[in-house]
Parts: structure tokens; C-alpha cells; sequence
């Protein structure tokens, strides 16, 4: 349901990759692979709409990528958003709710439970570590299930071997519930039951 | 015929159209410059009240006029480039803001030339040389707004926003200022209105203008070459013409 | 969607009001600034008195662009910013929210202390009215403009002083008629055809501010 073709990203007046083509279906992983500098990033970014291709087409069910996309996708980048002066709660309600999706404190806390971080959830956001931070934006995961499309990019960076696995299967779950992932990583973590389509860039 | 005019909306094939136009408009632009000087220093009468010193009017106001004129084209290129995502659009907007800034500097500065015996003193806070100074420091702004920023395709577009933004304001400035002091002699020459100087004045000062316009036109198209084998240096065409061999 | 609104502008307050200083820094940044002048110009009366709405509109004026920096500065940093963009609600509410949580942490405590400072510059009674209706619906227009300022120069490297180079000239009319206003209160005209400008101003800039903060916005993250 998400297709693209002849994508064409510059990044600093270089181009990075051209005419790439793909289509991911419900169910299926995108894992895209490549050297530091390859556009990795900049491919998410162009994928999520933040960033103008160069050339080439972006379709989502069929359309060219627009509001109602954003209503189904959801993207993690690099930073986590998490704000040091709100508590852990604050923050994950307010990206939840930002996202259009209203969560209650309880299901919230839910969610933290899910990426194991639900003591932490009244501390304010300054005291964590890098670590657990991520686990803050990443624990909008546990209960985007009406997001069909996932883009991570570099999901599993300063998480431990715990936080990988916890991850990994939530992307199972998506995977098996018809969501689709398209994630960036330089560790090749292992998705069960995933049907996967890689990408390298940077070849 | 609208497809033709789009092939010279990239740089490489507007470049050679560039440098071909722009001896012409030089030229015309001294041939506009003497007649105006000619009219404006031996033809048109001495002033009743101000003696010789008004000739600087002749500088002054088209000056004025230009430097108003130039921040509308260049924010309609940035118009342009927003709108249809052109390379070329914002690369003119960037050739013309210098000549915009210059324009403006030099209305200040004959404004102030003529304000020393007219009004005993280099700098008065009038209406009219207020909004320039003003308008001096949007131009500036662009400038340093472009230059600030690395990437050409972000520059281009943020700068594009802010000329909009300033084209908006401009009158909004113009009137306020306006308002706020009416010691400088009102728009002495209108389209609409008849002019409250001889006739001879009026067609020096539009000679003059006209001038300004073709010089400018020169320099923004002498520069936009220049943008251009910067922006485009890692491009082909460029690299084969500065290797000696001439672009077609 | 008011729903956004609400959120992102409950959120800035929060974060704002649990770090107090900067809030605080700039309205004590405003009151030394108008306080400067006498020691420039002297302590006569007649000639602050007449200086005296400049002097504050001036002072507004530049607490405006020391605080304007940081309205996006912090989101874009710590990647709030991108989720801002990439939400599903309209960008324009959003941006609203945060010129509003701005203008109520900038603009309004300037406005209600201002009266202090009219009468250290020994302004009347109606005038000083007319100095705080004046600065209420003129600092506004500054937030709405300045958001535009600072989405512009966000990342950008001389960020404060180029964001003053662009935004101050652009508040000129806002100036001339809020200083305009008092300065006529004080010779007994009524203000009222300059606060109707201000209005005005206020109409056209949360227009041209808001989508030209939008824009820049999504150049800057592109």
C-alpha cells in the first residue's frame, strides 16, 4: 500500500540515491541497510513527508502522500521529543495526543508497563538517561495499532538487549495484525515471522 | 509557446540567453542615462525656490522609485519560485536584491545631498526618506537572510517567505511612516495626478527611471550568471564551458 | 481543530511555568531597558514625559525579539518540532497555539507592568490607559510576526541579531501608531483611530504571520 517510484533524495547538493522502487504490502518489513551517510535517514524522512524528493513519486493507497497519510503513519525519528521540564506521563500524553490519538493516564501507563518504564512514569523527563528516553517516545508503539504504517528510523539506538526484544516483538505484533514497518538500523535485529523486503543503500 | 518560454526556466539554458541580453540593456541603459542627465542638468529650468541644489532630484527620485520597484519583482520571483519550485526564480531574486539595496542607498544618500541647502541639514526625518531607510534595512535582511543560510534550496525558499512577507508590509511601512511625518514634499510626480513641476523636470526624472530600469535589469541578469556557475559548479555543462569550450 | 489548539498551547504553559526564569528574565530585561534612557537623555520631566510611550514601545519592541529565538528553538532540538509537523492536525493551529503561549508569557506581563513604567516617565492618567490598550492589542501583532522571524532564522547561525534585522523593521507601523496613540492621549486627541489601526494591524499580521511561520517551518525541517 505504499509505494514508491523513481525516489530521488539529495541531501547537500549530493545525490544519494536515485530510482528507487518499491511496494510494501500489510504485513511486510521494510529494512533498510546501508553505511553511515547512505540516506538512510533522509529516505524515512522523504518517506514521511518531512523531506522533498528530489524526483520520483511517493503513494500511499494509491494517492500521492498528503493529510490523510499523516492521519495513518507514524514516524520516530532520531530524537526522542521527550521534554526535560513535563513527567514522563506528561510527555507520552502529550505525543499521543498530538498524533491525534487521545489517550487516557491509565493507558498510558500502560503503555510504559509495555517498554518496562512505569515507574519512571511521574519523574520529570530531565532525569533519564539516554536509554530510557527513547523507551518514552518509543512506547507510543504499544498502542498505535490503528497507525498502519510504522517508519523507525534507528529504533533500537541506546536501547539494551531487554529493550531490543521488547521492540522487536511489538513490530511482530504489528507485522501480524496487516500494519506494515519500514525501519533503518545498523544492527540486524531479528523480527519473528516477518515477511521482509531489504534495501541497501549506498551500494 | 508557453513550453518554449519553460526551457529557459533552467539555468543552463538561460545562462547564453542571459549574456546575450545583457550588452543590450547596458546599452540602453547609457543611452537612457545621457539623455536624462542632459535633460535633467541643461534642459529643465532652474527652480523658483530651491536654484540649482534640485537637480539632484533627478537621481533622487528615480532612485526611489527603482529601489520600490525592485523589492516588488524580486518578491514576485519569490512568488514564482514558491509556487512552481524553479531553481532560476530564486537565483533572480537573489541577483536582484543587491541592486534593490543600492538603489535605495544611493535615494538616501542624494535625499540627503539635496536636504543640506534645502533644508540646512543632511538628514531630516521626513516621510520619504524614512521609508527608504526602512526599505533599506528589508533589503538587508534578505541579504543576510540568504547568506546565512547554506543550503541554496532552503535559502531560496526562506528567503522567498521573507519577501513576501516585506512586499505585504511595504505599503503598510509606507503609509505609516507617511502618517507619522509629512515634512518631505508629497509625491510631486503622479500618473494619475498633474504634476506640480514643469513638464521638462518630469521627463528627465523619467528618463532617469527607465535608465535605472535597464541598468538594473543589466546587473540582475550580469549577476544571475554568476549565481548560476556557483550554484550549478558540479554540473556538467558548466565544468565542459569553464574547461575552455563555449556553452551553446 | 480547537482540540490542538488547547493541547500545544496547555503544553507551552506547563513547560514555561515550571522553568520560571526565562518568562521572568525577559519582562526584567523590558523594565531595565525602559529604565535606561534617563540616564541617556536626562531626568527632565517635560522631555521623558514626551519620550515616555517611545521609550516603552521600544522596550516592547526589543524584549519581543530577545525572546522570540526560543519559540521554536527547543522543539526542534529535542525532535518535537518534526512530530508537530508530521501530526495530523493542522500546522496553522499549532503554530497559533505557540504564538499565543508567547504572546501570554511576553506580551501580557509587559502589558500590565507597563503602566509602572508610564508613570516613571510621568505619563497621565488617560494616557496611561491608552498606553496599556495600545500595547494589548499591538504586542500581539509582534508574536505573530516575530513566530514568522523565528521559523524563518530557526537553526540558522547569528540567529538572534538576524532575527532582529528582520522582524524589527517589520514592526515600524506597529510602533508608530502605538507610541502615535499615547502620544495624541497626551495632547487630548482621542486615541481611538489609532487603536482602530492597531486593530487592523492585528487583523492582517494574524494572516500574513501564522502562514508565512508555517512555510518557513517546513523549509527549515525539510
Amino acid at each position: 500500500m505504499l509505494e514508491t517510484s523513481g525516489l530521488a533524495c539529495e541531501r547537500g547538493g549530493l545525490r544519494l540515491f536515485a530510482d528507487l522502487a518499491f511496494a510494501l504490502a500489510p504485513g511486510e518489513l521494510l529494512r533498510v541497510r546501508g553505511p553511515n551517510g547512505a540516506g538512510k535517514t533522509t529516505l524515512l524522512r522523504t518517506l514521511a513527508g518531512l523531506t522533498r524528493a528530489a524526483a520520483g513519486t511517493i503513494r500511499w493507497r494509491g494517492d500521492p502522500i498528503g493529510d490523510e497519510y499523516r492521519s495513518e503513519m507514524l514516524f520516530l525519528g532520531h530524537a526522542a521529543a521527550v521534554k526535560d521540564e513535563l513527567t514522563v506521563a506528561e510527555n507520552l500524553v502529550f505525543a499521543f495526543g498530538l498524533a491525534g490519538q487521545i489517550r487516557s493516564g491509565a493507558q498510558c501507563e500502560a503503555a510504559l508497563e509495555t517498554l518496562g518504564i512505569a515507574r519512571l512514569a511521574t519523574l520529570p523527563a530531565r532525569f533519564l538517561s539516554q536509554g530510557q528516553r527513547k523507551r518514552v517516545a518509543l512506547a507510543r508503539l504499544a498502542l498505535s495499532a490503528e497507525k498502519p504504517l510504522w517508519l523507525l528510523d534507528e529504533p533500537y539506538s541506546a536501547l539494551d538487549a531487554e529493550g531490543i526484544a521488547c521492540v522487536s516483538g511489538l513490530c511482530a505484533a504489528h507485522l501480524a495484525a496487516g500494519g506494515m514497518v519500514a525501519l533503518t538500523s545498523h544492527q540486524d535485529v531479528a523480527i519473528a515471522g516477518a515477511v521482509e523486503l531489504g534495501l541497501e543503500l549506498g551500494g | 509557446m508557453s513550453s518554449e518560454l519553460f526551457r529557459f526556466a533552467s539555468p543552463q539554458a538561460f545562462f547564453p540567453v542571459a549574456g546575450k541580453m545583457i550588452p543590450w540593456f547596458a546599452a540602453l541603459a547609457a543611452a537612457l542615462a545621457a539623455a536624462g542627465l542632459y535633460v535633467g542638468f541643461l534642459v529643465a529650468p532652474t527652480d523658483a525656490t530651491q536654484g540649482e541644489a534640485y537637480r539632484i532630484i533627478f537621481l533622487h527620485v528615480p532612485a526611489a522609485w527603482m529601489s520600490m520597484f525592485l523589492y516588488c519583482v524580486m518578491a514576485g520571483w519569490a512568488a514564482v519560485g514558491l509556487a512552481l519550485n524553479t531553481r532560476l526564480s530564486g537565483m533572480m531574486a537573489s541577483a536582484i536584491a543587491p541592486t534593490g539595496a543600492m538603489f535605495t542607498f544611493v535615494a538616501l544618500w542624494s535625499g540627503a545631498l539635496w536636504g543640506r541647502p534645502t533644508w540646512g541639514a543632511y538628514w531630516v526625518w521626513d516621510a520619504r526618506l524614512t521609508s527608504e531607510l526602512v526599505l533599506l534595512f528589508l533589503y538587508l535582511g534578505f541579504i543576510a537572510l540568504k547568506e546565512a543560510i547554506p543550503d541554496p534550496v532552503r535559502s531560496d525558499r526562506a528567503g522567498a517567505i521573507l519577501a513576501l512577507v516585506g512586499v505585504v508590509n511595504v505599503p503598510i511601512i509606507y503609509f505609516s511612516v507617511q502618517w507619522w511625518n509629512t515634512l518631505h514634499q508629497g509625491a510631486s510626480v503622479s500618473l494619475t495626478r498633474s504634476p506640480s513641476m514643469a513638464k521638462t523636470m518630469l521627463i528627465g526624472m523619467l528618463l532617469m527611471a527607465l535608465a535605472a530600469w535597464m541598468y538594473s535589469i543589466a546587473t540582475a541578469l550580469a549577476r544571475v550568471r554568476r549565481i548560476i556557475l556557483e550554484r550549478e559548479r558540479d554540473a556538467e555543462w558548466v565544468r565542459l564551458s569553464q574547461d575552455g569550450r563555449q556553452p551553446a | 481543530m480547537p482540540g490542538g489548539f488547547l493541547l500545544v498551547l496547555g503544553r507551552e504553559l506547563r513547560i514555561v511555568l515550571r522553568r520560571k526564569g526565562d518568562a521572568l528574565n525577559v519582562l526584567v530585561f523590558f523594565v531595565v531597558v525602559a529604565s535606561l534612557f534617563p540616564f541617556g537623555v536626562g531626568p527632565e520631566p517635560n522631555q521623558l514625559r514626551a519620550m515616555g510611550a517611545g521609550v516603552v514601545w521600544i522596550a516592547a519592541l526589543l524584549a519581543a525579539v530577545l525572546s522570540l529565538p526560543r519559540l521554536f528553538a527547543a522543539d526542534h532540538a529535542d525532535g518535537t518540532l518534526e512530530q508537530m509537523l508530521l501530526a495530523p492536525r493542522p500546522l496553522l493551529v499549532i503554530v497559533l497555539a505557540k504564538t499565543a503561549a508567547h504572546w501570554l508569557l511576553t506580551g501580557l506581563p509587559l502589558t500590565l507592568v507597563s503602566p509602572v513604567i508610564g508613570l516613571q516617565y510621568g505619563i497621565p492618567g488617560d494616557a496611561l490607559m491608552t498606553l496599556i490598550a495600545s500595547l494589548l492589542i499591538g504586542t500581539p501583532v509582534l508574536s505573530l510576526i516575530g513566530a514568522a522571524g523565528a521559523a524563518l532564522t530557526l537553526g540558522v547561525r547569528g540567529g538572534g541579531a538576524l532575527l532582529g534585522l528582520l522582524v524589527l523593521p517589520l514592526f515600524v507601523p506597529v510602533l508608530i501608531f502605538g507610541a502615535g496613540a499615547v502620544t495624541a492621549s497626551l495632547i487630548g486627541i482621542k486615541p481611538d483611530a489609532y487603536l482602530s489601526l492597531l486593530g487592523a494591524f492585528l487583523a492582517v499580521s494574524s494572516l500574513v504571520g501564522p502562514w508565512a511561520a508555517c512555510a518557513a517551518l517546513r523549509v527549515a525541517l525539510d
